[in-house]
């Protein structure tokens, strides 16, 4: 089947983009930036075989976001407040921490009676609408044009609370580092939070995520979300497969087709910290956003009620 | 009869009193609690006010207060703009904590805009609307302090 943005046309593509913007004198980083279409991504579990460039491209051309924390940490009050280093456990990959954006998940399970083994790569979701970004305190979390969330190291505090509210607990926490240690390092805050950018930097670029362009097998597709959905669909029709973070948490960017159920699969990983799940998500800010549309209706409530006070009033000429 | 009524009136100015003070300090509290501070002050371990750290749970019952003050500030203008504009006169303090409160308004209501999905606001707008949205509730909170202890009310009542 032939790829909508196969790792070759993105790059024809985005030569050629730059080349026109060149020649227009527009920086080719400053209009990949200002794309406002959203990317998603596909990821076509049945070709992964778990090699790990991925993760590897990934740590590598991430290096320079990685935290570099000062030791020994400012003590933090009151004790409880956890102390989470990964800083001497740069190497794990078999998990998310804030120096390994992306891991290999491996599920074994049946496909037409024969015992296969599945591997998936894991990492942000990229949602359609995020609750990290929404729901982050201080505006340190941002969403992008093209559909990148991402957390700001120079002004994350480290309250974790983007991953509390993600469905899939994504981020993970340095100690040690961003601007809390510049404020008040012993009573508020705890560090940044990493997950991964979708190499956003590399997209205004021009340039492919690394996790894309260091896969041997094009396990990944980047394109517009649209395009990536019909896709998704196409694929999941021609292998009698299923569809996962189209419609989870109200739709996210990162859509990965199996050829086995989902709730299977997420049978079959290992879940827990770091560790995401496959479970299905409900739109974390549905509720919220219902509850806004009731905002409209309060003043028009307040207004009829004194409306109708004011009438009893000239009414009885009191 | 004149008795009755006025007890009336007097009892609706207090059940508006309580029922906007109840708005206000729930709505701080489930503000404050939209930061990661309860738990780790051990406040949300006090028994019966675990829901505090629960960042969802915080987020409905703020947005709940917040509806219900958008009723009741609509409310009170329209009452006035009809009824008391006359009969009564906003003080200093008056206008300036109703501005405070308007200030409070319109960086909540951007911010609720923001969290659907087609806002598009720019990242430092979105960071000063939260600046601005902390430090007005905490100007409203000193002025309300500041003027229970020197008796500065909202308004005063104009004798005819």
């Amino acid at each position: 089947m032939k790829n909508i943005i196969s790792r070759r046309s993105f790059l024809k593509g985005t030569m050629a983009t730059a080349c026109t913007l060149a020649a227009a004198g527009i920086p080719a980083s400053a209009a990949g930036a200002a794309g406002k279409e959203q990317l998603a991504t596909l990821l076509d579990i049945r070709k992964c075989i778990g090699c790990e460039a991925c993760v590897e491209a990934c740590k590598e051309v991430n290096e320079t976001k990685f935290p570099d924390p000062k030791k020994p940490f400012p003590k933090m009050y009151p004790d409880r407040v956890p102390v989470m280093d990964w800083s001497d456990k740069q190497d794990v990959t078999d998990r998310l921490t804030p120096y390994n954006w992306l891991f290999i998940q491996s599920a074994t399970v049946k496909i037409n009676g024969e015992e296969t083994e599945l591997t998936i790569p894991r990492r942000c979701m990229h949602c359609v609408n995020p609750p990290c970004v929404k729901l982050c305190p201080w505006g340190s979390a941002r969403l992008l044009e093209n559909g990148i969330s991402r957390i700001d190291p120079d002004l994350c505090l480290g309250g974790s609370k983007c991953k509390a509210v993600c469905p899939w607990h994504i981020p993970e926490r340095q100690t040690g580092v961003g601007i809390y240690l510049d404020l008040l390092p012993s009573l508020a805050g705890n560090g940044v939070m990493y997950k991964c950018d979708r190499c956003y930097n590399r997209i205004a670029d021009g340039e492919l995520p690394a996790c894309i362009e260091a896969c041997p097998e094009d396990v990944q597709t980047i394109g517009p979300r649209d395009e990536i959905i019909k896709k998704a669909h196409v694929l999941a029709k021609e292998i009698g497969g299923y569809i996962y973070g189209e419609k989870e948490n109200g739709g996210t960017n990162t859509i990965y087709v199996s050829p086995v159920p989902f709730e299977e699969l997420n049978k079959a990983i290992e879940t827990g910290k770091g560790k995401p799940h496959l479970q299905p998500v409900k739109d974390s800010m549905a509720d919220s956003n219902n509850l806004a549309a009731a905002m409209i209706i309060a003043p028009i409530a307040g207004v009829v009620a004194a409306a109708g006070k004011f009438y009893k009033m000239s009414k009885t000429g009191k | 009869m004149d008795f009755k009524e006025n007890h009336i009136k007097s009892n609706r100015k207090t059940i508006m009193r309580y029922l906007y003070l109840m708005t206000v300090f729930f709505l701080t509290l489930t503000g404050f609690g939209n930061m990661p501070i309860f738990k780790r002050y051990y406040i949300a371990d006090i028994p019966g006010l675990g829901w505090l750290a629960e960042y969802y749970v915080t987020l409905y019952i703020h947005y709940l207060f917040a509806i219900l003050l958008i009723g009741i500030i609509s409310y009170l203008i329209i009452e006035y703009l009809l009824t008391k504009r006359k009969s009564i006169k906003i003080t200093l303090s008056g206008y300036i904590r109703g501005s405070v409160v308007a200030g409070l308004l319109i960086t909540g209501i951007l911010l609720v805009i923001r969290n659907h999905e087609v806002s598009g606001f720019a990242p430092g707008f979105i960071i000063f609307l939260y600046i601005c949205h902390l430090t007005l509730v905490m100007v409203l909170l000193m002025a309300g302090v500041y003027s229970v202890i020197f008796k500065n009310k909202w308004y005063f009542e104009v004798k005819h």
